[in-house]
């Protein structure tokens, strides 16, 4: 602050100050006489001024305020809201592993809260947007929900605070919203001039409302753009993929880039009716027979002797990875891009269920089926993915069989929502919760009652079993996240602590009693936090 | 008094942790999944059972509607205070309604509030036996008094000489003197039984070569040190309130002699400041109907929260009683009447200049004052390179923040409240500039004047 005493009292003041730091033994201070009392009267006038500076102070004059932030328009959260959000954001992340205590883990609980506070459209309380920022910043899965809801007064602290300035680079433009459909020019314009990313942002973003003016956008500059931004810029149209674009992709097949080469060679394939798909079906369905001259039908396979280069234009790579033989190499390929359909017409009319049944001669089988289901991943078949799924009661879709776990995590991805819970729900109740963890993490959330069930049901199992609650850590904080809460009634049996067994580990009861413990006092959280978040009036 | 429908909020709640990992313990407790048998009486108290690792649940208990603050009791064997169970509790009475029910208090609970009373009700009875004390009694204190008096003298003159000679040499040879000189002093001073005398020595201690400008900050310091031991030296021809401010400053215990004053309090803010030995806990609270401000002082031994605990932004009426010393804001709580509750309440405010000019006119109470409590109103938190101001709405002026409050997170939540758009703040102002500690949103244009939550910035 400034001091209003007159031009004479200040430089009296600067006396003081200069005489205090030499000290009166080498300098006399104004109006007194050298002696003994010298240091006396300094400090009384030096006293005086203090006082008199302090008694006069004004305020500065005031530096260009900031631009105000534009109000926010979405509706308030529900007070109760408001206070979990606090409660929520208080919980750091600290000590991880190992038992982790009855207690719920409140972090991993924001994820879900924010996405319902996203989905009813809230609006952030302004006061939490610090705590908000600082757990977004640490987290960078938090991110795109934690920026969603705390909105654009979020950017606009950002542009203040440099540790926030991640939100400015995660939102393309520093928050500039990107130009709508009815704004041409301005879309004209940052495509011509946007840095990458936020040509990327634009591309995705019209590709996602307009995919044939997304394509023309990409093809007005596709002969000027580098190669490794042609290949970014041609992912994007794997949303909204359609038939339209196939004469573009067929254009790609003869990029320079071999990597756009072969991703568009990838795209045509997800589209069945392509002539690539065609050309593909083609190759693959002459290598694969059905042998009538054994007992049963059976499958022959006889791979591709050369990649010649009309394969090679049409994606397929020629140089296989170490310790795989060359020809299984491309028949893994052309199986993987020829659609799915051609399978059918070409074993006589059979089912894909019936096609994976029958059995493969020279150990081609795992070689075949896998190409399938890679297929079936690719094209979004729910046919064939059933099909390569199998029963999840057969012994081997627990083991090593042809199709790995990730496979059919993914096989089950491209089903529809209950029917993927009730197959991983059977999984479970005949294999055990040990290889279930990847299949569930594609299962939707809140998990569907049968689903809940056999994950409970083989948690006290496990428990029955005498082992330790933390070999099943990972399925423990999913079901913390994922179960409906309405499971807690059958749960709560559970949370008391038995009398160890004689066979059991030791202490395990206790430890089971408080993971249980902790699952339900999660799951009445997350059902009070839905209560909480009632979608505004 | 009645508790019905009067439950805290979850910041208030957990204002009344003694650190952050109580806090973060309190909040995953603050969930119904460990908790049975919970319930809260019309008469303030909050109970349950909380399952922890061992066969026997915890007995949790609180008294929230206690006189002194809230009173804990639980069977855990956790040596924070309040300790996590009961601060989990006391969530779970804030946020569900449903978990923690009306009802009668179980009799583990009703033992202890009983034993309470009765201790409370000793207490008073032993207070009003002793302010019945015999005139030998009166005369040992004087003569106690007396003695300490000398004792300060004696100490006040030791430290003028020590003043002069360090005047005598010159401050520039203080940066090389180095802390133990005035470690030495201070001590010195604490024998002379100056608490306060003491506390301003090691604060000087810490001034030379503390950044730009020290010199300044050293001189002055020494002054008003000077000003103070010459106050205690001369205090017989002091007015008497400027003497009872003198012998507050020096460090001797004064007690609220103030007339009782009622009034329906806000709890306007609540901070706490720590060294090695002891919590300082410091509660301003604004009179709604005399519009009188004043400080609440509780102290904890450290690691210990102080037991009084008035969140922010509740009300509540009570007697509050003023400590001697003229312009002194220091208060002692009374009497409660009420339990505090959310009011929509708010302090008038002032503008910048208002607010300087209010802190040069309690130094002529209290030339040593450091700050001023003041509620600045349509204020808009401003970047000025790498420190900040509080810019007026309505005019070129602003108050630059404190350096102190510009490195605290509340800093933060105060430019994300105000979004570059007028604020009311309540805080301190002083010659080191104005530190916020709670603030309120402006309400929307169509309701002009009305204000939002009050958010808490310290």
């Amino acid at each position: 602050m400034t001091s209003t005493s007159e031009a004479s009292a200040g430089s009296s003041w600067e006396e003081l100050v200069t005489t205090a730091l030499l000290g009166t033994d080498r300098r006399t201070p104004p109006g007194s006489a050298p002696g003994r009392e010298a240091p006396v009267a300094l400090l009384d006038a030096a006293a005086t001024e203090t006082v008199r500076r302090r008694a006069g102070i004004r305020p500065v004059r005031a530096v260009a305020r900031p631009e105000p932030v534009a109000p926010d328009r979405r509706p308030p959260l529900p007070p109760a809201a408001t206070r979990r959000l606090a409660t929520l954001l208080a919980d750091r992340p600290g000590t991880g592993g190992g038992r982790r205590g009855a207690a719920p883990d409140l972090m991993e609980l924001l994820p879900q809260w924010l996405a319902l506070a996203n989905a009813y459209g809230y609006a952030a309380p302004p006061e939490a947007l610090p705590a908000l920022l600082d757990a977004a910043r640490g987290r960078t899965d938090l991110r795109p929900a934690a920026l969603t809801f705390a909105g654009t007064r979020a950017l606009w602290l950002a542009r203040l605070n440099t540790d926030w300035r991640f939100a400015l680079r995660a939102t393309p433009g520093g928050g500039a919203a990107l130009p709508g459909p009815d704004e041409p020019e301005r879309i004209q314009r940052l495509w011509r001039e946007g840095l990458f990313a936020e040509r990327v942002a634009l591309l995705t973003a019209v590709r996602a409302r307009d995919a044939a003016s997304a394509r023309e956008l990409l093809a007005s500059t596709w002969s000027t753009e580098r190669a490794e931004d042609r290949l970014m810029f041609l992912d994007t149209l794997r949303t909204g993929l359609g038939a339209q674009d196939e004469p573009f992709l067929e254009a790609g097949l003869a990029d320079r880039s071999r990597n756009v080469r072969a991703t568009a060679a990838e795209l045509l394939s997800a589209l069945p009716d392509s002539a690539l798909a065609e050309r593909m079906a083609k190759r693959a369905t002459a290598c694969v027979a059905v042998d009538h001259t054994v007992g049963a039908p059976t499958l022959v396979v006889e791979a591709p002797h050369e990649c010649n280069p009309g394969m090679e234009r049409d994606g397929v790579l020629p140089k296989a990875p170490a310790g795989r033989g060359e020809r299984s190499w491309w028949l893994g390929q052309l199986v993987e891009a020829a659609p799915l359909g051609a399978w059918s017409r070409r074993f006589g009319g059979r089912t894909p269920e019936e096609i994976v049944a029958l059995p493969v001669a020279d150990d081609w089988r795992g070689e075949l089926h896998g190409a399938w289901c890679r297929a079936a991943v690719r094209q979004r078949d729910p046919g064939w993915s059933r099909a390569l799924l199998g029963s999840p009661s057969t012994p081997e879709a627990g083991g090593p069989g042809a199709v790995s776990l990730a496979e059919r995590a993914k096989l089950l991805a491209t089903l529809e929502g209950g029917e993927r819970a009730g197959w991983v729900a059977g999984f479970i109740a005949t294999h055990g919760l040990s290889e279930a963890f990847q299949l569930l993490g594609v299962c939707a959330v809140p998990w569907a009652p049968p689903l809940g069930r056999a994950v409970v049901d083989a948690l006290n199992i496990a428990r029955d079993a005498g082992s330790y609650p933390w070999s099943f850590s990972g399925v423990m904080g999913l079901a913390e996240r994922c179960l409906d809460p309405v499971e807690v009634v059958r749960l709560e049996p559970l949370t008391a602590t038995p009398e160890d067994a004689e066979d059991s580990a030791p202490g395990a009861g206790g430890y089971w009693a408080e993971a249980f413990q902790r699952l339900t006092t999660t799951l009445r959280l997350r059902a009070t936090m839905q209560g909480e978040l009632a979608p505004p009036q | 008094m009645t508790q019905q429908g009067v439950r805290w909020t979850a910041e208030q709640v957990l204002a009344l942790a003694p650190d952050a990992t109580s806090r973060k313990a309190g909040s995953k407790l603050g969930a119904a999944g460990p908790w049975s048998e919970a319930g809260t009486s019309d008469e303030g108290t909050v109970w349950g059972l909380c399952r922890g690792s061992g066969s026997k649940p915890y007995q949790t208990v609180i008294d929230v509607a206690d006189s002194t603050g809230p009173a804990y009791k639980c069977s855990c064997p956790s040596r924070k205070f309040p300790c996590k169970h009961a601060l989990g509790l006391l969530l779970l009475w804030a946020g569900d309604d449903a978990a923690v029910r009306p009802g009668q208090a179980p009799d583990w609970a009703e033992q202890w509030l009983a034993g309470r009373r009765s201790r409370a009700a000793e207490r008073t009875t032993r207070t009003d036996a002793a302010s019945g004390a015999t005139s030998a009694d009166t005369e040992a204190a004087r003569r106690r008094a007396e003695r300490r008096a000398d004792r300060i003298t004696a100490g006040a003159t030791e430290l003028e000489q020590r003043l002069t000679d360090l005047l005598r040499g010159g401050l520039a040879a203080a940066e090389q003197a180095g802390y133990g000189l005035w470690e030495e002093t201070a001590a010195r001073m604490v024998d002379a039984q100056a608490p306060g005398l003491a506390a301003r020595v090691r604060e000087l201690g810490a001034i030379p070569g503390s950044g730009p400008g020290w010199p300044i900050r050293l001189l002055e310091e020494c002054a008003l040190l000077h000003l103070l031991d010459q106050g205690w030296l001369r205090r017989e021809r002091l007015p008497d309130g400027l003497a009872a401010t003198v012998r507050s400053r020096v460090g001797l215990p004064g007690s609220p002699d103030g007339p009782p004053v009622r009034d329906r309090w806000l709890a306007l803010a609540q901070y706490d400041t720590s060294d090695s030995r002891l919590t300082t806990r410091r509660i301003w609270l604004h009179g709604t109907e005399s519009g009188r401000t004043a400080l609440l002082l509780s102290y904890g031994a450290a690691g210990r929260a102080p037991e009084l605990s008035l969140p922010v932004g509740l009300a509540f009426e009570a007697e509050v009683s003023a400590y001697p010393g003229t312009g002194q804001l220091r208060a002692a709580l009374g009497e409660r009447f009420t339990a505090p509750e959310p009011a929509a309440l708010r302090p008038p405010g002032v503008t910048p200049a208002e607010a300087a000019a209010r802190y040069g006119e309690a130094l002529r109470d209290d030339p040593w004052l450091d700050s001023y409590p003041v509620t600045l109103t349509r204020v808009i938190p401003t970047p000025d390179g790498d420190s900040w101001q509080l810019a007026d709405a309505d005019s070129d002026l602003a108050l630059p923040i404190t350096p102190s409050a510009r490195s605290r997170p509340g800093l933060w939540r105060l430019v994300a409240l105000s979004g570059g758009t007028p604020v009311t703040v309540f805080g301190e102002c002083g010659h080191r500039g104005f530190t916020p500690l709670t603030a309120w949103a402006e309400g929307p244009e169509e309701t002009s004047g009305a204000v939002g939550q009050a958010v808490a910035l310290c």
